[in-house]
């Protein structure tokens, strides 16, 4: 569980994150969602401990983050799988070596026992056969599925996802989707998801917290998401004609 | 102002390089991809230039002494001078700084706009280190590639002179040999060294601290050739003023 409180943080002049209070529990996909430019990526970058934030706090499962020492921040970090906006993959490495990287650097496992891991990962996100191939040479969901393997390779307690399905096709973008819950609930993770994408919302938004201009605006889930009567929730949601359409189905349904 | 800030950057930069180091197993082969990339692939393009500069150094000077008072050999002793002193150390790593200093900032740069330096971070890796500090040790052969430079320069002197008729092979001989002062070398190589730490750095940190997209890799990399060589050029005055006058 990671329970973030009163979180401020300002870029100069600019005020970017204005005192958000939540939790994001285990074993769930917890969804941030807004529009492009609402601070999603600066949120989970200070959930991170990518940014220093001027106020509030960030525990870990009770711990912390700002009270642990210098080693206890890294053995924290150990614990956290991250899945980048473009899959940050290293591109001089194979895409197995992407996915072994964590392990050389943080176990001492020997050869045999990374590549048996590496293998194990790369088969749970269903990619047997592309051991060899660089980045470069693999299509965005393939690069997706290596970065969520890179990920998960060292049995992580945290995963964060930038907006991991942003430049797929809508029934690849549905698949990582619902690999990244599956792997959280069967690992029991607790697991952050930038999105702006209301298929995510829809397929695996657990818990959803929306921003708005640097403010938490609305709280929920995929089952409140469409009943709620917060004005800019339902303007975000029901942006595109499809969703206006399903609303409406959904009331006639209901009444 | 920004200049000023970007000076302590730089330097706050370099002290960060040398904090919580990487895991010795990584650094080895990190360390030997860059001597692969920096050093040896920057050996074939030095070496045809410095031949075919110490040629025309040759050939410039044998054409400018038209005084047969001024004995022969000096043409030799010109060329050993200029290629010692001033073009194997500058001018190469001038360069360099076009080639190996623009591969490294575009190479950290496309790693930073594709939040690879992030991904690092998130896993408790120092980034610098793991970025920077193999290019540092890699360019420390760099003093290798110079003295590549030297040989090759006085022996493409060599080869216009006896292929282009301007003085014999003898003259030249002696020429090279001719008033020769340790010290030079030293200063040389002094000069090789201290402009191998600016090659990994300055691009290093234009590439490291870039913002934006791919359009600014680009730009970073030009902005990063003109600094490298200005503050090359700047040392080269610096230390050439210290250590000769
Ligand atoms: N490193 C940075 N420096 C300055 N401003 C930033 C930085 N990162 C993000 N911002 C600003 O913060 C705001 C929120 O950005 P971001 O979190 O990336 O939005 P999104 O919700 O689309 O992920 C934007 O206005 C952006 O310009
Ligand atoms: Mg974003």
């Amino acid at each position: 569980m990671i329970e973030v409180k009163d979180l401020h943080k300002s870029f100069g002049e600019a005020h970017i994150l204005k005192g958000i209070t939540t939790t994001f529990d285990k074993g769930k996909t917890n969804l941030i969602i807004g529009q492009s430019g609402s601070g999603k990526t600066v949120f989970l970058k200070c959930l991170l401990g990518l940014f220093d934030y001027e106020e509030g706090s960030i525990a870990y499962d009770g711990e912390i983050f700002s009270q642990l020492t210098e080693d206890e921040k890294r053995n924290l970090r150990a614990k956290i799988g991250m899945v980048f906006q473009g899959s940050a993959l290293f591109d001089s490495l194979t895409i197995a070596e992407n996915v072994m990287f964590p392990l050389r650097m943080f176990t001492k496992q020997s050869k045999s026992e990374m590549q048996d891991r590496v293998d194990f990962v790369l088969k749970r996100v269903n990619l047997e056969d592309a051991h060899k191939k660089k980045p470069s040479e693999a299509s965005g969901g393939m690069q997706k599925r290596v970065a969520i393997a890179r990920a998960i390779v060292n049995n992580p307690k945290y995963l964060f996802c930038d907006e991991p399905n942003s430049g797929l096709d809508p029934k690849t973008a549905i698949v990582i989707d619902n690999l990244i819950k599956e792997i959280t609930e069967e690992y029991q993770i607790t697991t952050v998801i930038n999105s702006h994408d209301m298929n995510s919302v829809m397929e695996i938004g657990e818990k959803i917290v929306f921003l708005k201009n640097g403010f938490k605006e609305w709280e929920g889930s995929k089952d409140t998401i469409f009943i709620t009567d917060n004005e800019s929730v339902t303007d975000f949601v029901y942006s595109s004609n499809l969703f206006k359409k399903v609303r409406r189905m959904y009331l006639d349904e209901n009444q | 102002m920004t200049y000023l800030h970007n000076i302590g950057a730089y330097f706050l930069m370099i002290a960060e390089m040398f904090r919580k180091p990487t895991k010795w197993s990584v650094m080895k082969q990190l360390i030997l991809k860059d001597i692969d990339d920096l050093i040896i692939g920057s050996l074939g393009i030095v070496a045809f230039i410095a031949f075919f500069v110490g040629g025309v150094v040759t050939i410039q000077t044998a054409l400018n002494i038209s005084n047969p008072l001024i004995p022969k050999y000096l043409v030799g002793f010109a060329t050993r001078q200029s290629i010692v002193l001033e073009f194997a150390p500058t001018f190469i790593s001038i360069i360099m700084a076009g080639k190996v200093g623009s591969f490294i900032t575009s190479s950290i740069g496309t790693m930073r706009v594709t939040e690879q330096i992030d991904a690092l971070e998130v896993m408790g890796i120092n980034s610098l280190n793991y970025l920077v500090f193999p290019k540092f040790i890699a360019l420390m052969l760099y003093p290798f590639v110079i003295s590549i430079a030297m040989f090759l320069g006085i022996l493409g002197g060599m080869a216009a002179c006896v292929y282009g008729g301007f003085s014999s092979l003898e003259d030249y001989i002696i020429g090279i040999q001719t008033d020769f002062i340790p010290f030079h070398i030293t200063y040389a190589f002094i000069k090789t060294v201290v402009f191998a730490f600016v090659l990994a750095t300055i691009p290093s940190f234009h590439g490291y601290y870039m913002k934006g997209g791919a359009l600014e890799v680009g730009k970073a990399s030009t902005t990063s050739f003109v600094w490298t060589s200005v503050v090359i050029i700047l040392l080269n005055y610096l230390l050439t003023q210290m250590l000769l006058s």
